[in-house]
């Protein structure tokens, strides 16, 4: 097997660069669904001013190489790396978090990592990163990064279900954890639903959900039909932009599957700000 | 949009008696922002009998955290985060002195009460609009706790922030019913 060898600093390079595009430029399928609500929400409304001023946040952001949520969040990096691809130089998790610390120094993102969940002290690099590691066929390397917010991450939630529990129960509890969440975390919502697996696992399916553009739905069928009746159920709760009622409480549901156990329906939502942003690129 | 009623922080009893909940504002002044740790580090200051590194009297408590700033700029990104987390600490500081709070989303019953109580105000500002948000701040300076980094206090020059009145003095709630 021909081996490929990829330096550890265009990993750091990627990284750096997709962390500035991340939090900087919003995702263009949800800038369009806020564009959409705006369109939609009724005239003179102090809803219609907010999300407008959302639409005015993500141009001044780009324009101004400003991130777009003071929240620059802790990063989750999703690295697809080739079985016949190898790394040149440092390992592969420092040279991220240096792209990490790169991309927060230059972009003057906020540092918002804590070194340990008690003592509470700032790394003051915002890292480390959180690494999600596949390995798959090629001698590639895709990168996505996923500045996420706390602000929606502390909203978000997980149950066991019963496997013969079917879409109805799973419907439910995304909808509880919507409403649960009420104006708190910055709706409209984008929810990333993960079903099955392990207990991690499933909680990965729902941040990988995410990644996917909100436009784009799941290509099962059953699946997309049990995202399209989670939006519907949600739409009902009139939430609205910072809980002021109306029509923009979600918008979007990307829903992912995995093979889980016979005894077992995992569920987890994980739950965005309408500031859901993330960056994919393959390392040259 | 948001041209409404003007306010100046510091506030005073008498500047916030009119103002009711759902309302839009436009703030002017000066207010400090603290979040988590600054509150915790506040409370246990006040419970502890120390004297404070600022007077809370009549003060506007911003929760924000903001980016630094780029060059030519006096602050970065600097939206309003989720309050809810400050209500522990809360009923403290407003029988301590501060007026106002600028934050997102939902209050506890008790703070709710403790706002009536006291003759304060609770906003919500734009959530995650901080690169707009910005351009309403004209000057940042460490006010206390300067190691706390994102999480220290600044003491925020602001103009024409836009808010809506979300707890008002009178104890009238916009999310009463979530």
């Amino acid at each position: 097997m021909k081996v490929r060898f990829i330096d550890a600093k265009n990993i750091e390079d990627t990284v750096k660069s997709l962390c500035i595009r991340a939090n900087t430029v919003l995702r263009p399928d949800v800038l369009e669904a806020i564009k959409d609500l705006y369109r939609r929400e009724k005239n003179n409304t102090i809803q219609k001013d907010m999300l407008g001023i959302l639409i005015r946040n993500a141009a001044v952001a780009q324009k101004e190489q400003m991130a777009i949520c003071q929240d620059t969040g802790m990063v989750a990096v999703f690295i697809d790396m080739g079985t016949s691809t190898a790394i040149r130089g440092d390992n592969m998790i420092s040279a991220v978090d240096k792209g990490v610390e790169a991309a927060y120094k230059e972009g003057c993102f906020r540092g918002s990592v804590v070194r340990d969940p008690l003592l509470r002290d700032n790394t003051g690099t915002n890292t480390p990163a959180v690494v999600h590691l596949r390995i798959v066929d090629g001698d590639g390397i895709k990168i996505s990064v996923m500045p996420k917010g706390f602000g929606s991450e502390n909203k978000s939630r997980m149950i066991m279900l019963e496997p013969t529990a079917g879409p109805e129960e799973i419907r439910d509890f995304c909808v509880e954890t919507v409403k649960a969440a009420g104006p708190d975390a910055c709706p409209p919502y984008v929810l990333g639903v993960g079903i099955g697996g392990t207990m991690e696992e499933c909680a990965l399916l729902a941040k990988r959900a995410l990644i996917r553009p909100i436009n784009v739905s799941n290509p099962e069928l059953h699946i997309a039909d049990l995202e399209r009746e989670i939006k519907k159920q949600t739409d009902t709760l009139n939430i609205g932009i910072m809980g002021l009622g109306g029509i923009s409480t979600v918008m979007g549901v990307n829903v992912e599957a995995g093979p889980t156990h016979i005894a077992g329906l995992p569920v987890a939502v994980n739950l965005s700000c309408h500031a859901l942003r993330s960056a994919t690129a393959v390392v040259d | 949009m948001f041209h409404k009623k003007k306010i100046r922080a510091p506030l005073t009893e008498s500047d916030i008696l009119g103002l009711k909940a759902g309302e839009e504002i436009s703030m002017s002044g000066v207010v400090l922002t603290a979040r988590d740790q600054a509150h915790s580090r506040l409370y246990g200051m006040i419970k502890a009998d120390k004297a404070l590194p600022v007077d809370l009297k009549g003060q506007v408590i911003y929760y924000c955290g903001p980016t630094p700033p780029r060059a030519a700029k006096v602050i970065g990104s600097c939206g309003p985060t989720t309050s809810g987390r400050m209500d522990r600490f809360t009923p403290l500081l407003l029988e301590s002195g501060i007026k106002g709070m600028i934050g997102k989303g939902r209050r506890s019953k008790e703070v709710v009460e403790s706002v009536r109580r006291c003759r304060a105000v609770y906003f919500v500002a734009p959530a995650g609009a901080g690169a707009y948000l910005n351009s309403k701040v004209l000057g940042c300076e460490v006010s206390a706790f300067e190691g706390l980094g994102p999480e220290a206090m600044y003491k925020l020059r602001i103009k024409d922030f836009p808010l809506i009145v979300a707890i008002d003095p009178e104890g009238r709630y916009i999310y009463e019913n979530m």
